[in-house]
């Protein structure tokens, strides 16, 4: 698969702490990568900086694009912040940051959400479950190269999470977007690269301590922290 | 009313001062309180203490420092430039109402826009949102708070008069407003006159919160 983007020598520090030092990572066109990692490892910051939320304090993100253009990028997070409107608008917001207007879009995502019944309710009298579905309805709707996950089944139940995995590879295979997905229910990130033939990579102390496909990470870990860390011995 | 048609000046004096420092507080104070209520910057925090200090600032002070400045002898007035009000003028008082109102107004968004979830911003721009589009969002999700200031600056324009009076000079039909009146039909003794003029004053103060409480989308009864 051809690169999609690459991180070269991220460096980034919040006051004396350093939470990412990242020598190189390079996530392909349309594929899959699971971040695991303890709390802390620095998975979310890491998506913040792929979004270009924070600015690294070293390094940089070069864009396989023509003219390194910028890529269309949404990021997903753990706690969405929804606007005080309507499931359908805040869904359709998104779409209307970039000029665009898809009625039919957005019913078919609140759709495939199982959201359709609460497409008219105000967006803040969701359960967290019901707002994680649809902050994900919105990032979806923008048909991004670079789709960001920060734990978006973090508050849901088995249904559900079973629903948005395949809500999200079904997208993936239709739009050919590239997922960094970050979880720390190791089951999913089995699931999830198992399924699109994608890699899982372990952070810790802000650095990727491993990176590998589904089967050698979880069946056969060559290193003895990733090891420690699948069979949950992993204290941090 | 029909048979005192010297009230309609008053009314109409009352109003456009108090729309106008509304209008000019809304157009300044509201950027001003998004600007304190999303960026750091030193000096922010006195910009802040000079606000809360103004919303807590008696008009007949602030009419005061209006008359000093633009007083022929004062520091503005001496200057005679053109756009300078004069005092005893509907400009004079305009510019007096709208010094008490903006610090409602700027004051009032700022702590809107603060209560707001802090990560709303960030989420809206891994959206791709841009400055302009978030900054729209924000003012729409902080509106209630926004329209509480514009009702508060306008209610603080509109009802006060120790500055209406000192700068304004309560002349008949050209500064004469209905709070200014009420002082002096009180000071003439007649009450009744005072009381209507009073009623009238409560009668628009009503009716400009139903309306703007309506604009925010909201019933009385929310």
């Amino acid at each position: 698969m051809p690169r999609l983007l690459g991180v070269i020598g991220l460096h980034k520090r919040y006051g004396a702490r350093e939470v990412l030092r990242i020598d190189a990572l390079d996530i392909d066109r349309g594929s899959m990568l699971a971040l695991v990692g303890p709390s802390g490892a620095g998975k979310s910051t890491l998506l913040r900086v792929l979004c270009q939320l924070e600015t690294p304090d070293a390094g940089e993100l070069v864009f396989d694009t023509p003219g390194a253009a910028r890529i269309r990028v949404a990021m997903c997070f753990q706690r969405p912040a929804l606007l005080d409107r309507s499931v359908r608008d805040n869904v359709r917001v998104a779409l209307a940051f970039h000029g665009r207007r898809d009625d039919a879009r957005v019913d078919a995502l609140l759709t495939a959400l199982g959201l359709q019944s609460l497409a008219r309710a105000n967006a803040r009298t969701l359960s967290v479950g019901e707002a994680q579905r649809v902050a994900l309805a919105r990032a979806l709707a923008l048909e991004p190269e670079l789709l960001l996950l920060d734990e978006p089944t973090a508050s849901l139940d088995p249904a559900n999470i079973a629903l948005i995995e395949r809500v999200v590879a079904n997208e993936q295979w239709r739009t050919g977007a590239s997922v960094v997905w970050v979880t720390h229910n190791l089951g999913q990130a089995r699931r999830i690269t198992e399924a699109l033939r994608g890699r899982v990579a372990l952070l810790l102390d802000g650095a990727v301590a491993a990176l590998s496909d589904t089967a050698a990470f979880f069946d056969a870990p060559a290193d003895t922290r990733v090891a420690a860390f699948v069979r949950g011995d992993m204290v941090w | 009313m029909n048979g005192r048609p010297e009230l309609w000046p008053i009314i109409d004096i009352s109003l456009r001062v108090a729309l106008a420092a509304l209008a000019i507080s809304a157009a300044i104070g509201v950027p001003l309180g998004l600007w304190l209520g999303l960026k750091r910057f030193i000096g922010r925090r006195l910009i802040i203490t000079l606000i809360y200090t103004g919303m807590a600032f008696p008009p007949v002070v602030i009419g005061l420092c209006v008359y000093v400045l633009l007083s022929r002898a004062g520091p503005l007035g001496r200057l005679a430039l053109p756009g300078i009000p004069g005092l005893f003028t509907l400009d004079a008082m305009i510019v007096a109402q709208t010094l008490l109102a903006l610090p409602l107004v700027a004051g009032l968004t700022m702590s809107a826009v603060l209560g707001l979830d802090p990560s709303l911003r960030q989420q809206l721009r891994a959206l791709g949102a841009s400055d302009r589009q978030i900054a729209w969002q924000l003012v729409r999700e902080a509106r209630g708070g926004i329209v509480l200031g514009l009702i508060s600056g306008f209610g603080a324009a509109i009802s006060e008069v120790g500055a209406a009076m000192l700068v304004g000079g309560n002349i008949a039909g050209r500064t004469r407003s209905l709070t200014t009146a009420i002082v002096l039909e009180t000071s003439k003794g007649e009450f009744d006159m005072a009381l209507a003029l009073g009623a009238i004053l409560l009668a628009i103060a009503f009716g400009v919160n139903a309306l703007a409480l309506r604009l925010q989308g909201k019933t009385l009864e929310a």
